[in-house]
């Protein structure tokens, strides 16, 4: 069994491998959806674009289903008290959620035009809202969120709903939502040609330039406006985990204390320019399979900018720092996480693996011809 | 303490959410292996009507299967957003079963669907249909994962409670896998759920036969959904006794309740095949009892004695009052104050720790509790009587009806005369909705009869829940009420609407509603 400390730090970039993973998978057709009635333009065209995620919406989706279930079994507390101290905004991606797979399965099988656009407009809410709120949540992150927890370990959310959505949490929403339907905009012009390719590529150079903008606006406002946190008391990494037996500070810079330890850590944020503007610039030289690994590339970036700026916190509390979580104290047995690991060894390549072949298999544009060829096995 | 009608909220909000999931779960399990036996038919034979079937069957599947990814999701999320405590206290244990099935099984069946309904002319015949074998695999080792993680909320094994951390951990990851109650809960469930499909295959073909339209494409459905329906309703129903015996084992609780057991008798105890029993009396009216039979049933002995409720409720009291001791040398240690006495008085009554802590429910201090508290604390302990009894012998009732009608469909369909029994395909259509109440009279038992605990003898409900205002749940619940009832009304519309269009929907020219057009 490998020491409890290194399982700690495993779990933390697994996290990370997970909302990549989810990023870059589920991230890409959630940005099809927010796109979908704006690129589509009419009936045959809008099925088109619905149908380059058809095969692979669901199987993407299991991304965020096995992220959520990995934080449970890795992290609980941060599971605990996210969720419920997030209360409404959990439930808002939820019931966005709900629009995805209905939409996707239920939208072609009624030729009504109302009943299409209808679920047209379920899809791209399905895609926007979980984006934006995503960014939503990093935000409050990473300015720490009002909460504590009571003797017996209970978490308690003492902040409200409309306070998440705070102005720099809505520019870390806006940097998610751009970012993802970058990402979304890339995959289109792989899989499409024709109008729907043209319109795919306009998006992509906007939402593309407004995530680097933005990316850019948060780490200036990060380093002059929002203070991090710091554990001032003795860390012991492997020690039985319980948040309450620490102390910590707010400090003014402190969400840069890691880069300025690590000079090499920089590469992290600039994976996210980079790769930003990479994917800028192939997308207008009509190379979109570049274009989409350079998306994803700062999909890494991005998020990994932000987990690396507040290791080892995870969820900092502003109302009562000593109850932030850390990747030290917020997780789950040395037994639990040893298993969790093997798990995740074992079977996160086999996914890859069947999945890749799954879009070998699919590879080729969807066009039009294709969509009135199988009127009534597509979507 | 939380406000009890924050609990009372958020068990019902998890209960209609849990319940209206499962409403798509068991045609998952149960239509998948269908598909995979129809399309494995058209791989040998090289009939198209077979792989017709695979896709119109498949076309209903897909219908269903949407809105059970959906609502799977609600699941997921919830016992983080309203069991916050739950998740804290048990995550080290429920949680990894529910990572571990997202990426072994959801993965698998999700991954390959998509390519079940796009690749029919990109695949070869045979990976097409190693494909379809995945995905029932996939929906079926899906299941695996959630019933041990639903089998050690009602016999928590291979786990430990921690002062240090506050919760309970995993001691032995194999315990939790090959937990017996897990095990007896998995077949019994899946079989469930291939009678519910083998129904659903078997009612919707014999409307057709009943209405003589597309006869040789619902015959053939007709025969292989009673053949596999017959083997399932046996198997659910000698499965479902096997999760019966488990239960005895590990929740005398739940069967004292199920069974309407007031008091203890001699063994072996009689079986109530119909009483009206009285939570309030405390004793069963109107009973018709067999003598010994439910001794032999439960105990499979005849000298085992079945303790009834007077004689649980005695020994939950027990239980409460070394449990006291050890909730209140746990806050003495948490707090700092304890010394090595403290600990040595802990360590010897922590495995009542969750019955000590039942006593929350009515003093924030259990050292002052009162004998009255410790009386309505062990009454607590035992679930009511009469909606145990009624639901778990509806279950039972439904699920022989089902061995009876699985019969005839299957003995006729060997001697070829099913379609000219009218009777037997009316009451094929009649019974397609029966399966789900079954199911869900099932979950009812299972979760109910685990009342007053999340998980059995460790945490109770009332002290599992999220630190949230009654107001919030009221406006969640309102919010699931509002989607989900949509959401049913569409997905009932678009079922009826193809069912009723029949394998004509697939445009293939052959059906029913093209031939006559023509």
């Amino acid at each position: 069994m490998l020491d409890y400390e290194t399982l700690k730090i495993i779990w933390w970039l697994l996290v990370g491998v997970l909302l990549l993973g989810f990023a870059v998978m589920d991230g890409h057709d959630m940005g099809v959806g927010t796109l979908l009635p704006f690129v589509g333009k009419n009936d045959v065209e809008r099925r088109v674009i619905i149908n380059t995620v058809g095969p692979h919406w669901d199987g993407n989706q299991v991304w965020f289903i096995t992220g959520g279930g990995a934080i449970f079994a890795a992290w609980p507390l941060v599971y605990a008290t996210a969720f419920s101290g997030f209360y409404w905004a959990m439930l808002a991606v939820l019931w966005a959620l709900f629009f995805r797979p209905v939409g996707f399965d239920y939208r072609s099988k009624v030729a009504d035009p109302r009943w299409r656009t209808a679920w047209d407009w379920g899809l791209f809410v399905g895609g926007a809202v979980p984006a934006l709120i995503f960014g939503v949540a990093f935000g409050n992150l990473l300015q720490g969120v009002p909460f504590h927890f009571e003797d017996n370990l209970m978490p308690v959310y003492t902040g409200s709903f409309w306070a998440l959505l705070n102005p720099f949490a809505l520019l870390a929403g806006v940097v998610s939502l751009a970012m993802l339907t970058c990402h979304g905009a890339h995959y289109l012009m792989i899989r499409t040609e024709g109008a729907v390719y043209e319109r795919a590529k306009a998006a992509a150079l906007i939402f593309g330039l407004v995530m680097l903008a933005g990316f850019a606006a948060a780490g200036v406002w990060v380093t002059l406006g929002i203070s991090g946190y710091v554990i001032t008391s003795a860390v012991d990494p492997s020690a039985l985990p319980n948040p309450l037996d620490k102390t910590v500070e707010v400090q003014a810079g402190a969400w840069l204390a890691n880069f300025a330890a690590h000079p090499l850590l920089w590469l992290v944020p600039g994976a996210g320019f980079l790769g930003g503007l990479f994917g800028l610039v192939m997308a207008r030289a009509d190379k979109p399979v570049f274009a989409f690994v350079g998306s994803a590339v700062a999909e890494l970036g991005i998020i990994g900018t932000a987990g690396v700026a507040m290791f080892p916190f995870v969820m900092p509390s502003s109302s009562d720092p000593r109850s932030s979580l850390t990747a030290w104290d917020s997780v789950s047995s040395h037994l639990t996480l040893d298993i969790m690991f093997w798990a995740a060894l074992i079977f996160t390549p086999i996914v890859i693996s069947y999945t890749g072949w799954a879009y070998k298999k699919m590879a080729g544009k969807v066009t039009t011809a294709y969509i009135q060829a199988n009127d009534h096995s597509a979507y | 303490m939380i406000d009890s009608s924050v609990v009372d909220l958020s068990r019902l909000q998890f209960a209609a959410t849990a319940f209206y999931h499962f409403l798509f779960v068991p045609l998952t399990l149960g239509l998948s292996f269908l598909l995979a036996i129809m399309e494995t038919t058209y791989v040998m034979t090289g009939k198209e009507v077979y792989r017709d079937m695979t896709k119109f069957w498949g076309k209903l599947f897909g219908i269903n299967f949407a809105l059970g990814v959906t609502t799977g999701i609600t699941m997921e999320f919830q016992f983080g957003t309203n069991w916050a405590y739950y998740s804290h206290y048990v995550g080290d244990i429920f949680g990894a079963p529910l990572a571990i099935e997202g990426l072994m099984a959801f993965f698998l069946e999700s991954t390959f669907i998509g390519l079940f309904f796009f690749g029919w002319d990109k695949l070869s015949k045979r990976q097409h249909l190693v494909i379809t074998y995945l995905t029932a695999i996939g929906s079926n080792l899906s299941a695996v994962w959630i019933l041990i993680a639903n089998g050690w909320m009602q016999n928590p094994v291979g786990s430990e409670f921690s002062w240090v951390t506050m919760r309970m951990e995993m001691s032995s990851f194999w315990d939790l896998l090959f937990n017996p109650a897990a095990q007896a809960k998995f077949v019994h469930t899946v079989s469930a759920g291939y009678v519910t499909g083998s129904l659903f295959v078997l009612g919707i073909s014999s409307w057709y036969l009943l209405k003589g339209r597309d006869i040789e494409f619902a015959k053939r459905s007709f025969r292989i959904a009673a053949a596999f329906g017959f083997a399932s309703a046996l198997s659910v129903i000698v499965l479902g006794d096997e999760s019966g015996y488990a239960v005895t084992e590990h929740q005398q609780t739940k069967l004292a309740a199920m069974e309407g057991m007031w008091k203890t008798e001699a063994a072996p105890a009689g079986f109530t095949l119909f009483a009206i029993p009285d939570d309030d009396k405390r004793e069963n009216s109107a009973e018709i009892k067999v003598p010994y039979l439910l001794g032999l049933i439960a105990t499979r002995s005849a000298d085992k004695v079945l303790p009834g409720i007077d004689q649980l409720e005695k020994h939950a009291a027990e239980r409460i009052a070394r449990g006291a001791l050890a909730v209140t040398a746990l806050e003495q240690l948490r707090a700092k104050t304890g010394n090595e006495a403290t600990r040595a008085l802990f360590e010897a009554n922590k495995d009542d720790l969750g019955y000590g802590l039942l006593l929350k429910k009515y003093t924030a201090d259990v050292s002052q509790a009162t004998p009255e508290m410790v009386l309505q604390a062990a009454r607590d302990a035992i679930p009511k009587v009469a909606p145990m009894f009624w639901t778990f012998r509806l279950m039972v009732a439904l699920g022989f009806l089902f061995l009876v009608l699985f019969a005839l469909s299957f003995w006729y369909s060997a001697k070829n005369t099913f379609h000219e029994k009218r009777w037997l395909l009316q009451w094929a259509v009649w019974f397609i909705p029966l399966p789900w109440i079954a199911s869900e009279m099932g979950w009812f038992v299972a979760e109910y009869g685990r009342q007053p605990w999340t998980i059995y003898g460790v945490l109770p409900t009332h002290l599992s829940t999220s630190t949230l205002s009654a107001g919030s749940l009221y406006g969640s619940l309102s919010g699931f009420m509002f989607f989900y009832t949509g959401l049913l009304v569409v997905e009932l519309f678009l079922m009826f609407k193809y069912a009723r269009l029949g394998p004509s929907s697939l445009g293939v020219g052959r059906y029913h509603f093209e031939t006559a057009q023509a």
